[in-house]
């Protein structure tokens, strides 16, 4: 209902940056070259609340390549791959979760 | 069909050529997120999970046979072929790009829909019975006053920055269709003794997280005094209504907060001053916004006709028949209704296949025209008796033709979590899983008359509050939980939902849903009495005892 970027930042476990592409909306991840990527797995991961504060902070320097940034929570999985960390951060990578009218 | 003038048109390509601008200075980083996302909003664009939503007004949900071709187009170009009628006799497209917005307006605009006014704190798109001007109950086309309604209010400088959003809905039968009660202003259009066409108001419905039934602050009012009513209402809102709280900016806030009663007594103090000015209606104003809807010809046929009864000695035919196919107020014609709730599907969503076959029955058998209804169906609400089979076989072919209208498989949802940014819990699939439970037709239509809505946060986008059972989305610990509610009803005798008990988990729903049905059935005094009558003679409890033991 509060949307993420409404709600006060708790980081208590591995979050990114996430926020959608400008041009078409799409769910886009801070890299660690201060870009943007449709690939989690590209995604900087950061544990603490400063590092978040601070990765966010450099993500809305510029809106001209994504909008509305926030910090979403992932998992990192056994073998290192990134995950999203919950449902609604899945649905935002995978879409709806359902087959789509076709 | 109403006619658009020369001004709608010029306005509408005008506005496109803005939009294109504010769109290319955006990409170009010339203007902010922060300065282009108000601009965004008031042409309906929105921006949800994973892509742009465009909103489209379908004003009194009333659509020509080329509109919907065009929606239909706008889905296949820019969309992924499909689009999602909503509850307030809207359309939204979930993916379009921004770099092609302003086509796919054009697009719309070249056939004059837009999206204006889908958004914002202003007065949103009128909303209307889905049968007007067919509907043999009526006292009037309540599209007509719709329509002043939506000259009127479409660009208003005074009403553009309101408290909050303000909806206003009108039905014109004794059978409300249109939710009239849940709405900030709900018009019940009827006859006093005199003979004389006026209008019943109602003030401060609404639903969200403070749900409220309107109340009614005057019996009678004068058709010709509409305007100036209206006015009078929003400018005693625009003065007291609070802007401090976005969560106690409605109009039902203040309606409740100082009473209907003095509410009413402000208004008709402020309309005193104004009623008969410049927004006074006259004979002229009102016989020209009638003569712009035209009308089928109307000659009476044979009811029923033999190819009708010839037909009917099919039971596929003859189940859609029962169930889709309403009276019309013309001897040898009917209403039919479209259901866009075929078993599994996403409620209210048509593919761009979908349209075009709607639309091309439009053409050949329902005078080019469509409606909207805010149950998230489509309907034809004019055709000849005698066309019936052939609609039915086309309508069947292109998987339209599920007969559960007003079965409990015909499930209002909105996006919920798949789509929504605001959403707590998914709304859709759980809509889906119901569906398939009950898609024994035998079952359901042993059942009857049940309608379940399902919203996936408080906003209650999907009128949960008062379906017959409500289904809302809460989060616990970042789980979905959903809480049900029995009893709620959205007619002329509208009320609000009763909470059955705690939130139950997502794979929870669907058997619990089952439960409450099958209780129903042991339950109901006969197989006549709907479960809305037992919740309303048993209240929850019972209810309740059954569901929380077997879980
Ligand atoms: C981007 C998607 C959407 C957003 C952001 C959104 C937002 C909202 C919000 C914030 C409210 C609460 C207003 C209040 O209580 O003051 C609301 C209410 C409502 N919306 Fe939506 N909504 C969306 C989609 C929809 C859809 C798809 C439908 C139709 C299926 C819809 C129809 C309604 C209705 C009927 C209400 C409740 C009636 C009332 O205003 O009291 N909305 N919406
Ligand atoms: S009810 Fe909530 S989840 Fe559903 S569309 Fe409205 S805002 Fe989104």
């Amino acid at each position: 209902m509060a949307s993420p970027q409404q709600q006060k930042l708790k980081v208590n476990g591995p979050v990114a940056v996430t926020a959608n592409r400008l041009t078409d909306g799409a769910v886009v991840w801070r890299t660690a070259q201060e870009g943007w990527s449709p690939n989690l797995a590209d995604a900087v991961i950061v544990t603490t609340a400063d590092q978040a504060i601070a990765l966010l902070a450099s993500a809305q320097k510029r809106d001209t390549d994504a909008v509305g940034a926030y910090v979403a929570p992932v998992v990192i999985e056994a073998d290192g791959a990134i995950a999203p960390g919950n449902l609604r951060e899945r649905i935002r990578v995978a879409g709806p979760t359902f087959e789509l009218p076709h | 069909m109403y006619v658009y003038d020369e001004f709608d048109r010029a306005f509408l390509a005008e506005r496109v050529a803005e939009f294109r601008d504010q769109v290319a200075r955006r990409l170009s980083g010339a203007l902010s997120e922060d300065e282009f996302k108000p601009l965004r909003l008031m042409n309906g664009v929105y921006l949800q999970l994973h892509a742009y939503m465009l909103r489209v007004a379908i004003p009194y949900g009333t659509l020509s046979s080329d509109q919907l071709r065009r929606l239909a187009y706008v889905a296949r170009t820019y969309d992924r072929g499909y689009g999602h009628f909503t509850t307030r006799q809207n359309i939204q497209f979930n993916w379009i790009k921004l770099e092609d917005l302003p086509d796919a307006m054009a697009a719309l605009a070249e056939v004059g829909v837009h999206g204006i006014q889908t958004s914002g704190n202003c007065i949103r798109n009128v909303t209307t019975d889905q049968w007007a001007g067919a509907t043999p109950q009526e006292f009037d086309d309540p599209r007509i006053w719709a329509e002043i309604l939506r000259q009127y209010s479409t660009l208003h400088p005074e009403f553009t920055y309101l408290p909050r959003k303000f909806k206003i809905a009108i039905t014109a039968a004794p059978k409300d269709r249109a939710a009239t009660k849940v709405h900030d202003v709900g018009l019940r259009l009827h006859r006093n003794e005199a003979g004389e066409l006026g209008f019943e108001v109602l003030v401060g419905g609404g639903l969200g997280r403070t749900p409220f039934v309107g109340k009614s602050v005057r019996a009678f009012l004068p058709a010709r005094h509409l305007l100036s009513y209206i006015e009078a209402i929003m400018r005693v809102y625009n003065q007291y209504g609070r802007r401090d709280n976005i969560y106690k900016a409605r109009i039902k806030i203040l309606v409740h907060e100082i009473g209907a009663e003095a509410f009413a007594k402000a208004v008709e103090a402020e309309w005193e001053a104004i009623r008969d000015g410049a927004l006074h209606l006259s004979d002229e104003i009102i016989a020209d916004i009638r003569s712009r809807f035209l009308y089928p010809d109307f000659t009476p046929r044979a009811d029923p006709p033999a190819a009708l009864v010839a037909a009917l000695e099919d039971p596929a035919f003859a189940d859609w028949h029962r169930n889709s196919v309403h009276p019309h107020k013309v001897p040898g014609y009917a209403i039919v209704t479209v259901s866009l709730k075929a078993i599994g599907a996403p409620p209210g969503d048509a593919t761009a296949d979908q349209m075009d076959v709607v639309a091309a029955l439009a053409d050949d058998f329902g005078w080019r025209e469509i409606r909207v209804g805010h149950e998230q169906n489509l309907c034809l609400p004019n055709v000849a008796q005698e066309d019936l089979p052939a609609i039915w076989r086309r309508l069947e072919a292109a998987g339209l033709a599920t007969p559960n209208v007003n079965h409990i498989s015909d499930i209002i949802a909105c996006p919920g979590l798949d789509y929504c940014a605001l959403a707590n819990a998914r709304a859709i699939p759980v809509a889906q899983e119901i569906a398939k439970r009950f898609k024994d037709l035998d079952r359901s239509r042993a059942i009857g008359r049940l309608h379940v809505n399902i919203s996936g946060c408080i906003n209650a986008c999907g009128h949960h509050h008062v379906g017959h059972i409500g289904i809302l989305g809460v989060e616990k610990n970042g789980q979905e939980f959903y809480q049900i509610t029995l009893g709620g009803r959205a007619d002329e005798h509208a009320q609000l939902g009763t909470l059955l008990g705690p939130a139950v988990s997502y794979e929870q729903v669907p058997g619990l849903i089952e439960d409450v049905v099958d209780t129903y059935m042991e339950l109901r005094a006969d197989p006549q009495e709907l479960f809305i009558d037992t919740v309303a003679r048993l209240g929850v409890e019972p209810f309740k005892e059954r569901v929380y033991a077997a879980h």
